[in-house]
């Protein structure tokens, strides 16, 4: 950490223990406008879950053989993302005619993440380049992230009794910041389905598709504006809610619900302290009229002491 | 100290006639523990005996096999119940610190000081519960000193409860220092207590409402009739009502439990200022009724109070928050303590069952997955919450907590 942000952050502390400020908002920090994304078609997976092998590959997440990854019974159960295991592949049915849709899940990457505002330690930081990442070496493992995070991602090693980390897809942020490398799941997708870029020109490309096809997908690209925008982003041929989306989420932040309160609080905090610190000076200085008029006090060391002071 | 005669002359025995007097309670050691062998004391110990080993289990074989939590339910009732309502039922410290020091209402002199020492043992046996919640409670200071998550309002709360114990402490320190005989001391931190209070009352009301806030960042997981913008609010005015109500259903066990301590004492007296107490608590509840009220009409969600969820909505706000209130009216309208005892007694289980809802039963009502405690989890809470009955029932046999050290001037 640099000196001055480090001076900055002190003053940030002693005034948060004080009456409760600070508050370094996570956009400033961090959002750039050359940063990647990933567009998930959905209507072009085929459901081989290739992007599991390679994801537990290069995260050395305990793996299996790619070729049991074509078992297809796992797609029986919808499945969530958990501590060895940063993406998964969930089948949906098309309400119409049944046919299956495949639909990859992992962490979205929040342009202004739920989990990082959540993190008392800050152990979370939104990348130049996109990227979400965590930080083990501060974390105290109160899994308020987990809480936060709208999609349900991050997920934690419950198992380990001394040095439990939450785990989450890291979009690759050690594979991304070479030019010219993409997330391990992005490589090994076989077909169309994954797209990795500047995450404006994924935008671009996505409302481009949906303009060329518009019978193919719906008018909507999941991750645009969701939650404030995610950094991956999903077409679809049948509504999203269809496929494991909640759609209910709205637009703001999660960042921003909680700004308001912190806010409130400082100020509260601050214009609280007066009318307290002044109702106290007022007890106690009626407790030394008391003393005062109490002279007969069978406490007499006392007595005189307030008479001195008052 | 009481008036007995020091052993001057004899120089070895002091030591052991100061842990007579103020460990023993003046026995011996042998007959010390025979007075010890109660029943109560009986079922401490059996709960203990296994609440001691589960705590162990937790430590070396981790959360994993010690608790029910998953990854889509990361909070359990360490959360929920030991810190939501643990923290909310110390709120006494607060409702009686305010009215005592800075309202001026010396009349509550003797609710003053168990009600801080409950609030002080709540924090800080919340805190130790919370520690076994914790991935790695090694670190619980970092947010302190190594790393500050600044947009968190869980960094408020870490950095409120920690400044409040020591606020807290300050408050309850003077009878510490009466019991230890330290005259300089006492008078000290006597006059820092007011301080203490104005800095507590503030604190305390902002992560009051923070941990009611903790949920406001989770819109897609908590029931809409729980879920509102309104919940740092809610969650502080049920703080406060549930200071008044713990105060007199505290008052009441204490003077059941405590009563040699409390031999000569205005019992009319403390009828008349339970009564009182209890029209706030009603005033409270009236209060933060309409405000449930005015969440659910800014959610429009009307439709939801005829699901499964809505009728257990409406059984807790009708049952335990607007019943309550009339309960405390009429008791207070017909000079009925009985009638308020109990309304204390029922709005108190309201608001954990408030603080159950919001954070586990309503919370997560549409993941594909539920959450019940493991028998080890609740064995934990159990166990901390009979360590701190016990240890304040160690400090009130011993200091001055029922009533006024006869050696002292009572506080201001």
């Amino acid at each position: 950490m640099h000196r001055r942000e480090f001076l900055k952050r002190a003053a940030c502390i002693s005034g948060t223990a004080l009456i409760g400020r600070g508050d370094v908002s996570a956009e400033e920090a961090h959002i750039h406008a050359d940063r990647y994304g990933v567009l998930v078609d959905t209507t072009f997976c085929i459901g081989c879950r290739r992007c599991e092998w390679g994801c537990n590959e290069w995260n050395k997440n305990p793996n299996q053989p790619i070729k049991n990854f074509e078992d297809k019974t796992v797609f029986q159960t919808v499945r969530r993302t958990h501590a060895a295991t940063f993406t998964v592949v969930n089948r949906f049915k098309k309400p119409d005619d049944g046919t299956p849709v495949y639909v990859k899940k992992q962490c979205m990457h929040c342009e202004n993440p739920g989990c990082l505002s959540a993190c008392f330690v800050d152990a979370f930081r939104k990348t130049e380049k996109g990227a979400v990442v965590y930080n083990p070496d501060v974390c105290v493992g109160c899994r308020y992230c987990m809480v936060a995070c709208p999609f349900d991602i991050p997920a934690y090693e419950y198992d380990k009794p001394i040095t439990p980390r939450v785990t989450k897809c890291t979009f690759c942020f050690d594979r991304i910041s070479t030019e010219g490398k993409v997330p391990a799941c992005v490589e090994i997708c076989p077909t169309e389905t994954l797209r990795f870029g500047k995450r404006q020109d994924l935008i671009a490309l996505a409302h481009e598709r949906i303009r060329n096809n518009p019978r193919r997908y719906v008018n909507h690209v999941y991750g645009e504006h969701e939650v404030g925008g995610t950094s991956w982003l999903y077409l679809s041929a049948v509504p999203f809610e269809q496929i494991g989306f909640r759609t209910d989420l709205g637009k703001k932040s999660i960042p921003d619900m909680s700004k308001g309160f912190l806010f409130m609080t400082k100020v509260f905090e601050v214009i609280a302290a007066w009318p307290l610190v002044f109702a106290a000076f007022y007890a106690i200085s009626k407790v030394k009229d008391r003393h005062n008029k109490s002279g007969t006090s069978s406490h007499e060391r006392k007595t005189d002491e307030h008479g001195k002071t008052a | 100290m009481r008036e007995r005669p020091m052993n001057t002359a004899r120089q070895p025995d002091r030591a052991s006639s100061w842990i007579r007097d103020k460990v023993f309670l003046g026995m011996s050691f042998r007959e010390y523990l025979k007075s010890n062998m109660t029943v109560a004391n009986g079922i401490a110990a059996i709960i203990l005996a296994v609440a001691i080993p589960v705590m162990v289990y937790r430590l070396v074989y981790g959360l994993g096999p010690s608790t029910n939590l998953t990854d889509t339910n990361p909070w359990g009732i360490w959360i929920g119940v030991d810190i939501l309502c643990g923290i909310v039922l110390a709120a006494g410290g607060l409702v009686m610190g305010t009215m005592y020091y800075l309202f001026g209402m010396k009349q509550y002199h003797h609710f003053v000081r168990p009600a801080i020492l409950t609030s002080l043992l709540g924090y800080i046996f919340a805190v130790f519960a919370l520690l076994f919640d914790l991935g790695r409670y090694y670190r619980l200071p970092y947010p302190m000193v190594v790393s500050f998550g600044l947009t968190s309002i869980m960094f408020l709360i870490a950095w409120h409860f920690a400044l409040y114990i020591m606020a807290l402490f300050v408050e309850w320190s003077p009878a510490l220092f009466e019991w230890l005989n330290l005259r300089k001391l006492r008078e000290f931190f006597s006059k820092l207590a007011v301080w203490a209070t104005v800095f507590g009352v503030i604190i305390a009301g902002g992560h009051q409402s923070a941990l009611g806030a903790l949920f406001v960042i989770a819109p897609g997981k908590l029931h809409p009739l729980w879920y509102s913008e309104l919940l740092p609010v809610f969650f502080l005015i049920s703080a406060i009502i549930a200071g008044l109500s713990m105060v007199i259903v505290e008052s009441v066990l204490t003077h059941r439990v405590f009563k040699k301590q409390v031999e000569q004492f205005d019992y009319a007296e403390f009828d008349k200022l339970t009564i009182n107490l209890g029209k706030g608590a009603s005033a409270g509840l009236i209060v933060y009724f309409a405000l449930k009220v005015f969440g659910l009409a800014h959610s429009g969600r009307w439709d939801l109070l005829n699901t499964g969820y809505g009728y257990w909505f409406l059984f807790e706000i009708l049952v335990f928050v607007l019943l309550p209130a009339f309960l405390f009216a009429y008791g207070a309208r017909y000079k009925n303590v009985r009638i308020t005892r109990w309304t204390a007694v029922m709005t108190v289980i309201g608001i954990v069952l408030n603080r159950v809802n919001t954070s586990l039963i309503a919370f997560n009502w549409n993941a594909p997955e539920r959450y019940y405690p493991l028998w080890t989890e609740v064995a934990l809470t159990v166990g901390v919450i009979t360590m701190g009955v016990l240890t304040f029932r160690w400090i009130v046999n011993r200091m001055a907590i029922l009533y006024d050290h006869p050696d002292y001037e009572s506080m201001h």
